[in-house]
């Protein structure tokens, strides 16, 4: 079997990578002598738009277009942010690049940086990754110490601060408006947009905000060109993702995948998932994160008409929210049939209303009253009029919000009823069924407190 | 004369940052442009729950708010907005376990009510003596090695109820305050 294209991986099991010697010794920071000596920040850009890179953040929106949308008025400074909040359920591969392969997204930030004519840049990391805050810390001492960051870079009179930026637990301080808002200081309270952070970022000036995979992506699109990167993936998915692999699977971990393999294999070979634990059956799949649509077995393996489903953004959503779903952040949840759909949700619900940051009534309250009823459902009060009351509290949250956390609160609901309705009658008329479900041990059932 | 607060040993102790941590304070605003020294609220706020017995009193918010020169009112909403400010004191080793779907899926609830058990304390509670706190957490980012928990800075991943008995005994003395910053 081929062994897809590694980009952000290739380096990943020499020892030593996280040091800058060994990360120079495998062409580390070759990229930042060729855009600052011998490219224009125009120049840069443009690789990036040919290369067709998309957000990995979760939106999967054209980074070159994003970085050309940068407003650049006289006097004013800009800002690249990185976004290392990853605090959406089912993603754990940007710790994983930031752990393993620091210097990489140092490098990434430098070039994009220079690209985009900013002289301050933050890397923002969540609280809880504060080992991974002290491993990025001295990657950046090093790069500081080898002169690839501070004043007149190369000797090319570039200069670039690289700060780390420590966020303290709050998922939607990942959402990039609210990200901002923290790193001044504040709650992390969503923007209303317009204006968009290219305008109006960070301290009101200009600012781009970009994944930490996103950032990886761009040395390899320096060095080889943009049509290079473009060669790999499918037209509308270029390149390599991350892919955070977890649940009940045989090989949960971090794969690099070239875009456009199809999900049948990522779940089923060994290079991948390496297939569904204990021999079980596959049931459902939450494809890109909590956030995107749960699917069932036939509709993650297949597209609606019937051609096998691959993992790009476009035929992940095949089928719209009727049928599809979304490739997000690329947390891979794989559910076997021992999972409970009602009781996953539960966890989604309550998930997104302790993340909820208040300012809009129908998250606020719509995903309290979620995690209300489908806590009531297990607890086995439900009736089959819950059903439908969920359905309509999710719709009314769905677009109608200030940020998309309401949307990604609604559409696992939707989608789990959608595809699962029966499961949730099968529950409401048995609410023992919970007690059949096979856990870690079975000698402890499910705790009430834990619920 | 700064106010005092009542340490873990039961001995008053005076708020004020040691001089390493105020060399750690100039170099984190230092990070921010001109005038921005508000950004350094969440990290400065890290460094006082770290000196500070592990939580944020009001004394201590408002030492913060002058360090920073900023209201008081302004350290307070966002102590209160971010799920790592704790504002009640709590046992010397804090036990968070992720109960998000992938840990869920992998058997987080029979961490949970092994530890709830074990301690004889439930989610969110101290244990008498002080020493353990035990909170349920959201997704912590270690999915893949699902169930798992975090003490300080330390993620315990691809928990057993043999590791839990393990990473309890090594945590009795609570010397894993707080690790952050
Ligand atoms: C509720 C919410 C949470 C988000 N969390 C993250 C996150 O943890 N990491 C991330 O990179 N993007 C996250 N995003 C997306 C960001 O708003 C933003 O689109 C992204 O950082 C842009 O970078 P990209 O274009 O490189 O993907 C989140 C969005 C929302 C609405
Ligand atoms: S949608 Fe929810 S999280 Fe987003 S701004 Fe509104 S209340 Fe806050
Ligand atoms: S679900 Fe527990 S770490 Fe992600």
């Amino acid at each position: 079997m081929k062994e897809g294209k590694k980009i952000l991986l290739e380096h990943i099991d020499v020892p030593g990578i996280e040091k800058i010697e060994t990360f120079r010794a495998c062409g580390g920071y070759q990229s930042v002598e060729k855009a600052l000596t011998s490219m224009t920040e125009a120049e840069v850009v443009h690789e990036v738009i040919t290369s067709g890179l998309r957000g990995r953040g979760g939106a999967g929106f054209q980074t070159g277009t994003k970085w050309n949308f940068l407003a650049k008025p006289e006097g004013v400074p800009r800002y690249l942010v990185c976004n290392a909040d990853e605090s959406e359920p089912g993603t754990f591969k940007d710790r994983y690049l930031m752990e393993k392969i620091p210097h990489l997204l140092i490098e990434g930030m430098i070039v994009s940086s220079y690209a985009l004519g900013v002289n301050k840049a933050y890397i923002y990391i969540r609280g809880e990754y504060f080992y991974l805050y002290k491993i990025l810390e001295k990657a950046i001492e090093e790069a500081y110490k080898a002169g690839w960051l501070g004043q007149n870079i190369l000797n090319t009179k570039y200069n670039l601060d690289l700060y780390m930026h420590i966020g303290a637990g709050a998922y939607i301080c990942g959402e990039e408006t609210a990200l901002l808002e923290s790193l001044e200081g504040k709650r992390g309270n969503p923007r209303i947009k317009p204006p968009f952070p290219a305008v109006a970022g960070l301290y009101g000036c200009p600012t781009v905000v970009n994944n930490v995979e996103t950032i990886a992506a761009v040395p390899y699109i320096v060095n080889h060109g943009g049509e290079n990167y473009a060669s790999f993936g499918t037209e509308k998915s270029t390149g390599t993702k991350l892919i955070s692999a977890s649940g009940h699977i045989n090989k949960p971990g971090v794969y690099e995948i070239e875009l456009g393999l199809p999900v049948e294999e990522f779940i089923y070979s060994d290079s991948y998932c390496g297939g569904i634990r204990n021999g079980n059956e596959l049931k459902a799949v939450v494809a890109g994160g909590s956030s995107v649509p749960i699917l069932p077995k036939h509709l993650i393996l297949q597209t609606p008409d019937g051609q096998p489903r691959l993992m790009s953004y476009e035929s992940l959503s095949e089928g719209g929210f009727a049928a599809g779903t979304m490739l997000g952040s690329g947390g891979f949840i794989v559910m076997d049939e021992t999972a409970s759909i009602v009781m996953n949700l539960h966890t989604f619900a309550r998930f997104y209303h302790h993340e909820s940051c208040g300012q809009c009534s129908p998250c606020r309250e719509g995903t309290g009253w979620m995690e209300k009823i489908l806590h009531k459902i297990l607890d086995g009060h439900g009736t089959l009029a819950d059903i439908d009351l969920l359905w309509d509290i999710q719709s009314k949250i769905e677009g109608k919000t200030i940020c998309a956390l309401g949307d990604a609160a609604a559409w696992p609901v939707a989608s789990a009823i959608r595809h699962f309705r029966s499961e949730f009658e099968a529950y409401i008329k048995d609410p023992m069924a919970i007690n059949k479900i096979s856990h870690y041990n079975e000698k402890y059932k499910i705790a009430g407190t834990a619920i | 004369m700064h106010s005092q607060i009542k340490s873990s040993k039961g001995e008053m102790k005076e708020i004020r940052f040691s001089e390493a941590t105020m060399v750690k304070v100039r170099e984190i605003i230092a990070r921010y442009p001109e005038g921005r020294h508000k950004s350094a609220l969440i990290p400065v706020l890290h460094l006082a729950q770290a000196e500070f017995d592990g939580w944020l009193s009001p004394e201590v918010m408002q030492y913060v708010a002058e360090i920073l020169s900023i209201q008081a009112i302004e350290v307070f909403e966002v102590a209160s907005f971010y799920s790592m400010f704790n504002l009640q004191p709590r046992g010397k080793c804090l036990i968070e376990v992720c109960r998000t779907s992938s840990c869920w899926l992998n058997g987080a609830y029979d961490i949970i009510s092994y530890i709830e058990k074990k301690l004889n304390i439930k989610v969110g509670e101290t244990t008498p003596d002080g020493k353990y706190t035990l909170k349920a957490v959201e997704c912590l980012g270690s999915c893949g090695t699902a169930p798992m928990l975090q003490v300080g800075d330390q993620y315990h991943e691809n928990l057993t109820f043999e590791k839990v008995d393990e990473l309890l005994e090594n945590y009795q003395q609570g010397e894993k305050m707080s690790n952050y910053c």
